[in-house]
């Protein structure tokens, strides 16, 4: 078996393998792309569509476009990637921490590493996380799927099209197929609003008069070999409104419901995760309940923007290179979720750094307010015009604001 | 009169855009400026980045085969937006188009695309 050593080893090549490996590298630490795909890239490879890098680059990019860019800065800092390359198990060893993976040229490898950085990305839900009931007819999809048989393997999965959840990739992906010559008939989605953005409703379902139906039910599929149709109900004050369900014909099926982050992994390490974001639990420098394991992206949890994504991405490899030179925390304090907040992220505040925070809101509101309680007293109060569940939201707090901290001292994030 | 969803911000605020007795565009449900100009954008020049594929082709100009670890398509996307009208007319002129690999990111597949000052490029360098 080959025997590698490095710093730090990277578990996936993706927006966020590659931006906390640059930070590593950056820092003098010798670092070590794992990635299971052909390149690196990871899911930006098959979003072809453009709305990539406002923030992190103040243009408007294509995903590979964006992937691109961090390629690039990888391979001219010479920062080693190991692709086709799939990590099997992260163990301790004689109290050492061993990488296992395996790639068709290399056979098995066993890396040692002294501190590592999750960035498996995540995974779409499917049927049997929904549980539609019907036929197991062919033709029934994932989007992010469909996206990747469209946009790289040239294959266009069918000609009439019914897509279920109002996730982004979804929506892109009504646009996507009407662009390939196919009909999209409608969009069902099981709550009163969108789970994706606005900008992407405008543009991929009202420019193509796509329905979007609100507060309705797939309640079957037919078809026996192929897809035929789908029966929908809607959903009235919370009851299903079955005298009202109507069918609409169709040979494919999409499902939008959502992606869960890729934690196997992790799980199989003993890490901690948190049921609220599915991801690992981290502490202020973003390392997981395993000491010298760091997660990133959307392993930790899953992230509408990528631009999000590098910036997590960039303070996990920061924070791994600052624990690979010594540096502990000398202190930490428990961040607790308030009213109408699903998560915040890290679950710990360092009282002596600035501490970036990413939190989800549970309900959709106009000008709402997010309140910082410390102890209870509101020591940070920012006004919000708009929060909604599928956009993230994101805070600093530095030591100023958490200056008159105890020992036992809880920080409370709310949205009021 | 007719309704439009600004998505100038993450607000999305619900307009409504009229025309008064003297011809004039009157613009409603805006919580800001941008959503009057946003609306007179999409009513009187509605463009759209199009992003799309072409066939990639090897040097040889036979298609990559499934163990080749080459994509099939090579993505392509328009250098600024595009009048939406016509954007059926150029996916038409883009489903002709076939890239040759290897290509750069960047390389132009149609200059000046139904002679707009818009170009259609290559936006991943595939297999060098
Ligand atoms: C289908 C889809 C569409 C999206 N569309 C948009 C959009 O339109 N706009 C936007 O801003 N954001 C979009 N996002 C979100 C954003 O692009 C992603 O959040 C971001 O690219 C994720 O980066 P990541 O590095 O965390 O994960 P990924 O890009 O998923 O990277 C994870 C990588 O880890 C590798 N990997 C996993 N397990 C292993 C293992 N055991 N061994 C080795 N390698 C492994 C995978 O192969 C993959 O390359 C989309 C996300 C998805 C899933
Ligand atoms: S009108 Fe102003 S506030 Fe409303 S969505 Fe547009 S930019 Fe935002």
């Amino acid at each position: 078996m080959k025997q590698l050593t490095f710093d730090a080893v990277v578990v996936g090549g993706g927006a966020a393998g590659m931006s906390a490996a640059l930070e590593l590298d950056a820092r003098g630490h010798s670092v070590l792309i794992l990635e299971r795909e052909d390149t690196l890239g990871g899911i930006l490879m098959q979003c072809i569509h453009n709305g990539f890098g406002l923030i992190e680059f103040n243009e408007e990019l294509t995903g590979p476009e964006f992937a691109q860019r961090f390629e690039e800065k990888v391979s001219a800092r010479n920062i080693q990637a190991s692709l086709r390359t799939t990590v099997l198990d992260i163990r301790e060893e004689e109290g050492r921490r061993v990488v296992y993976a395996v790639s068709p040229s290399q056979g098995m490898m066993r890396i040692e590493a002294r501190a590592v950085v999750l960035a498996m990305g995540c995974r779409e839900r499917n049927r049997g996380n929904i549980r539609i009931p019907g036929t197991r007819p062919a033709g029934i999809y994932t989007a992010g799927l469909a996206q990747r048989l469209v946009n790289i393997e040239g294959y266009i999965p069918g000609k009439d099209v019914v897509i279920i959840g109002s996730g982004d990739i979804g929506l892109i992906m009504a646009r996507r197929m009407t662009w390939s010559g196919c009909k999209v008939h409608a969009v069902i989605e099981i709550l009163p609003y969108p789970s994706g953005l606005t900008r992407n409703i405008v543009q991929c379902l009202n420019d193509f008069g796509i329905p979007l139906y609100l507060s309705h039910l797939v309640t079957d599929i037919y078809g026996k070999d192929r897809v035929e149709g789908i029966e929908v109900t809607p959903i009235e004050s919370g009851a299903l409104m079955h005298e009202k369900a109507f069918k609409i014909a169709c040979d494919t099926v999409l499902l939008s419901v959502g992606l869960v982050p890729e934690n196997e992994l992790s799980r199989n390490a003993g890490i901690e995760i948190q049921p609220t974001t599915n991801g690992p639990w981290v502490d202020s420098m973003l390392m997981t309940s395993l000491p010298g394991v760091f997660a990133c992206g959307n392993v930790l949890h899953v992230h509408d923007l990528v631009d999000y994504v590098v910036e997590e991405a960039r303070r996990a490899g920061a924070n791994a290179a600052a624990w690979l030179s010594g540096y502990r925390p000398s202190r930490e304090i428990r961040i607790k979720t308030g009213s109408n907040i699903r998560y915040v992220l890290p679950a710990r505040l360092n009282p002596e750094r600035e501490n970036r925070l990413y939190m989800r809101s549970l309900v959709v509101k106009n000008d709402a307010r997010l309140e910082v309680r410390l102890d209870g007293n509101v020591v940070r109060s920012r006004k919000l015009a708009h929060v909604q569940p599928s956009e993230m939201l994101s805070l600093t707090l530095g030591p100023e604001d958490v200056a008159a901290a105890g020992r036992d001292s809880v920080v409370e994030i709310a949205l009021v | 009169m007719q309704e439009l969803i600004c998505i100038t911000c993450p607000m999305g605020c619900h307009l409504s855009v009229d025309t008064d007795a003297q011809g004039e565009m009157k613009v409603t449900g805006n919580r800001c400026v941008r959503g009057e100009q946003y609306a007179r954008e999409e009513i009187f020049n509605p463009r759209r980045v199009v992003t799309f594929t072409c066939t990639a082709v090897l040097p040889d100009g036979s298609l990559p085969g499934p163990s080749s670890n080459l994509p099939r398509r090579v993505p392509v996307r328009t250098t600024a937006a595009f009048p939406k009208e016509r954007i059926p007319e150029l996916l038409d002129v883009l489903r002709g188009i076939t890239v040759r690999l290897p290509v750069a990111r960047g390389s132009v597949v149609l200059e000046r695309a139904l002679g707009m000052e818009v170009n259609v490029v290559v936006s991943r360098s595939i297999g060098a």
